[in-house]
């Protein structure tokens, strides 16, 4: 008993300990955020997070507040990743859609090169609202945990769905064509 | 034959700028500033980043920004320009003071020095107890050899 209270085990115990309180923390930490499918799967709409993020363009900045009234499909994106290049066709179509009935797409272009992003744009033609996340801050905020990722809110500005990876027509229909139909 | 001496001549005067210009550019290479910087979205440093896709965009951005005769410096601020001061893996090498910044190196260095002083003291101890359980081992190994004559010879 006397040897295990010596100091070396004790110091051994205590660096075993903190090495498997680290090991646990780690884990916790790299566990997804997974809120807001919980709030959607119990019928709930949470509010989106506050964003006020540049324009890809450099010229001022925008803020999710300014869309109050609107649905607007927030699609998180970065140039280097190929299936944002899948989906980017449709989500330009549903945009001149959405434009004619109070609603909107917002790009959020997540920590790319900003000439490669504006490059990408220009190919595929797209019209619209384009941010710049450089230091990718939303990533934390809206629990991004892959590219692409995108979120519906709903006139109020609550999150009303939620894809993580490419949108589809089908999802486009389901979920985001009904809240074209709801009141402000 | 002149007249081909004096093209040649007439070249080397056009080249003349150009090589000037490669010579003020700064001799950096993607190598020596690509383990002193993040990926961002893969959270380790570039270097490490060998297949990821947005690796290499950075990669190539860099290898621009080289060709457009900038120096690591200025890389490192049209990167840091482009992804904010995370994208800077040295610490202390956001330009602040940071304590965390200084702890860094310190508590490593501190570390190193603990475990050697440790070691000495283990060694010093080893050494110290060693002569007394030698004289302990010899003390046991004699009485027994003195045991067993006696019991040999009958005493």
């Amino acid at each position: 008993m006397r040897r295990l209270l010596a100091p070396v085990p004790i110091a051994v115990l205590a660096v075993l300990v903190a090495l498997v309180a680290l090991l646990g923390y780690g884990l916790s930490e790299n566990e997804p955020d997974r809120k807001v499918e919980e709030a959607l799967g119990a019928g709930e709409r949470d509010p989106a997070p506050p964003l006020q993020l540049p324009r890809l363009s450099g010229v001022g900045a925008e803020t999710l507040d300014q869309y109050k009234g609107q649905v607007v499909v927030l699609n998180f994106w970065a140039s280097w990743c190929e299936p944002c290049r899948k989906e980017s066709p449709l989500l330009q179509r549903w945009h001149e859609r959405m434009e004619k009935r109070k609603g909107t797409v917002v790009g959020v272009d997540v920590q790319d090169v900003t000439d490669d992003a504006r490059d990408f744009i220009s190919e595929y033609a797209l019209t619209y609202p384009m941010l710049r996340d450089g230091e990718g801050l939303t990533r934390e905020t809206f629990a991004i945990i892959g590219f692409p990722e995108t979120f519906v809110l709903d006139r109020r500005g609550r999150i009303a769905a939620v894809r993580r990876g490419p949108v589809d027509e089908r999802f486009m229909r389901e979920q985001v064509q009904p809240l074209l139909k709801e009141p402000a | 034959m002149r007249r081909l001496a004096a093209l040649v001549a007439a070249l080397g005067v056009l080249a003349l700028p150009g090589v000037a210009i490669a010579q003020d550019c700064p001799r950096t290479t993607l190598a020596d500033i690509e383990d002193e910087v993040m990926c961002p979205i893969c959270g380790t440093p570039l270097a490490l980043a060998t297949e990821a896709p947005q690796a290499q965009r950075e990669r190539a951005y860099i290898e621009r920004q080289i060709r457009d005769c900038r120096s690591k410096e200025q890389i490192k601020q049209a990167l840091v320009a482009q992804f904010g001061e995370s994208v800077l893996a040295l610490p202390g090498d956001g330009g602040g003071d940071d304590l965390g910044d200084r702890l860094v190196y310190v508590i490593p260095a501190l570390g190193i020095l603990l475990g050697l002083g440790g070691v000495a003291l283990a060694v010093a101890r080893w050494r110290r107890r060693t002569p007394r359980q030698a004289a302990r081992v010899t003390a046991a190994t004699d009485s027994g050899r003195l045991e067993s004559d006696m019991e040999r010879y009958d005493l």
